[in-house]
């Protein structure tokens, strides 16, 4: 590179350093307004019930949702400050106990042992791109850490494939999303403290799918006590609603 | 002991009836009289005695709530939703329809208190968020906690956010069990107390640099520090890595303290430096 080259070189490092200031700056000032919008809006307007917050949490829900952007439930479902507590995880994925520790279970535990919550509502959704990339595995293992994540939803792949077979793929996918839903509902069930809860009437296991091409909201609650007189490991449902 | 006999010596002697609810006010008047007793011998414990009633009070604010309908909160949340925000965005909603490109990746903790929806007044479609107790970050494993490295490289590789935060907060019920762990490690539950003991390098960080502060001080530099050691970890995913030497990822520290109504903001100071070719 001759001279001029190298300057300009120079006058674009400079301006990109600048660049990325300013990205910088906008950053903390569009994050530094969204606080004081919320704190405007809804922290000093409700004072007394933020400051009994502050001093004890007692939901009543446990959420599992995915983290898609597009499906937070305090949106879609309007959960207030300390209606829910919240695990957001790639695909809403619950895994059976004799998987060993995840971050789901850990929370799971806090929720049901401490915080004794009456309700857990998994929410799956439309479009889910934990479950597309489930639906697309290949056998192989390619060590994306995304594969060895929703690989624990296989057995909800296996029976959309035998269940859908004759649809096209996107079609599969939304079956699929629903049935690792379900499946996820009984592996709550294999947690012992969860199980017995249940049992006792204390603790409500429901299913929700939010589709957001239509905007509806479908809801089903497990039927623990059917399950139980018919001896069946399958899933049971009571109480399905649609909102649309 | 005595003062209550005395009492129910005197009511007896004048013929009343002591109906429940006078038991009652007389348990909750003994309560009290035997606090104020305290409290005028040994005034320091002023303080402590007002936090928590401060507490009892809101539990039993709470406790005493009327019992939900599950399913009429869901219903009237989702319709609410329907009709204020979906029907009246079309544009916005028609394009999440199709793709998702939010900017942020954003780590919060489960508890019901912080959701950075509320918090950071996030939209449909800014954020794609993990939830899980006390935000943390386990280092890269391919297959322990393999939970938290599919959302990152979903988020970082398929998504392409340009920014991801990881949001600490006040009274954090993870922090303070992962505090309350004893030295030589006794643990009592299946799962949690090996998930918080992820952040056990803030643990040791905190307790080292103690200058005398409480309990309750160390757990609030512990619920920063910890956000700092997951920060750290996020560096041990190659992807995350390449794409902050490229400037094309930022990543963020913060803490929400709902007590005090306030929310700290940082960047770390990392010096990433290209590989050798």
């Amino acid at each position: 590179m001759g001279p001029s080259g190298f300057t300009q070189q120079q006058e674009n490092n400079n301006q990109e350093t600048v660049t990325e200031a300013e990205k910088g700056h906008d950053l903390f000032n569009d994050l530094k307004s969204r606080f004081l919008s919320f704190k405007k809006n809804k922290y000093m307007g409700n004072l007394e019930h933020f400051q009994n917050l502050a001093q004890v949490q007692l939901p009543k829900f446990m959420v599992i949702a995915c983290g898609d952007s597009r499906v937070c439930p305090s949106n879609i479902l309007g959960f207030q400050p300390g209606e829910a507590f919240m695990i957001r995880n790639v695909a809403n994925l619950v895994t059976p106990f004799e998987n060993g520790p995840t971050e789901t279970n850990a929370a799971l535990e806090f929720a049901v042992t401490t915080l004794r919550v009456e309700n857990i509502l998994v929410i799956g959704h439309s479009c889910c791109g934990g479950i597309r990339a489930l639906m697309s595995m290949q056998d192989d293992a390619s060590g994306s850490l995304l594969e060895s994540w929703v690989v624990a939803g296989k057995n909800a792949r296996i029976k959309t494939e035998t269940a859908a077979s004759g649809l096209d793929f996107d079609q599969q996918c939304r079956h699929c999303e629903k049935e690792s839903l379900n499946h996820s509902l009984l592996n709550l069930l294999t947690y012992p403290w969860i199980e017995e809860r249940v049992s006792k009437g204390e603790l409500l296991i429901h299913g929700g799918y939010y589709d957001f091409i239509e905007c509806s909201f479908e809801k089903w609650t497990l039927d623990y006590l059917k399950m139980k007189t018919e001896g069946t490991d399958m899933l049971v449902v009571k109480d399905r609603m649609v909102w649309c | 002991m005595a003062t209550s006999i005395k009492k129910c010596m005197m009511l007896c002697c004048i013929g009343h009836t002591v109906s429940k609810e006078d038991m009652a006010g007389q348990s909750y008047e003994e309560a009290i009289a035997e606090l104020n007793k305290l409290l005028s011998e040994k005034a320091d414990l002023g303080g402590v005695a007002a936090a928590k009633i401060k507490q009892l009070t809101a539990e039993l604010s709470a406790a005493g709530s009327k019992p939900i309908n599950s399913d009429e909160r869901i219903r009237t949340g989702f319709t609410q939703f329907k009709k204020e925000k979906f029907e009246k965005n079309p544009d916005l909603f028609g394009k999440l329809a199709e793709a998702q490109s939010p900017k942020f990746l954003v780590f919060a903790c489960s508890d019901s208190r912080v959701c950075p929806s509320h918090v950071l007044n996030f939209q449909p479609g800014e954020a794609f968020v993990v939830r899980n107790i006390a935000s943390m970050i386990p280092p890269y494993d391919q297959t322990k906690y393999s939970g938290t490295g599919a959302a990152i490289e979903y988020a970082v590789v398929h998504l392409k956010v340009e920014n991801i935060m990881v949001i600490g907060h006040s009274c954090c019920g993870g922090i303070k069990g992962l505090m309350s762990i004893p030295d030589d490690g006794t643990t009592s539950s299946e799962f949690i107390e090996s998930w918080v003991q992820i952040c056990n390098p803030a643990k040791s960080k905190v307790k080292a640099d103690t200058k005398g502060q409480s309990f309750s001080e160390l757990c609030t530099n512990c619920e920063k520090e910890a956000v700092n050691v997951s920060l750290g970890n996020l560096l041990t995913y190659p992807f995350v890595r390449d794409a902050v030497a490229k400037k094309t990822l930022a990543l963020k520290g913060a803490h929400y303290d709902f007590v005090n109504g306030s929310f700290d903001l940082w960047d770390l100071d990392l010096k990433i430096s290209p590989l050798p070719l």
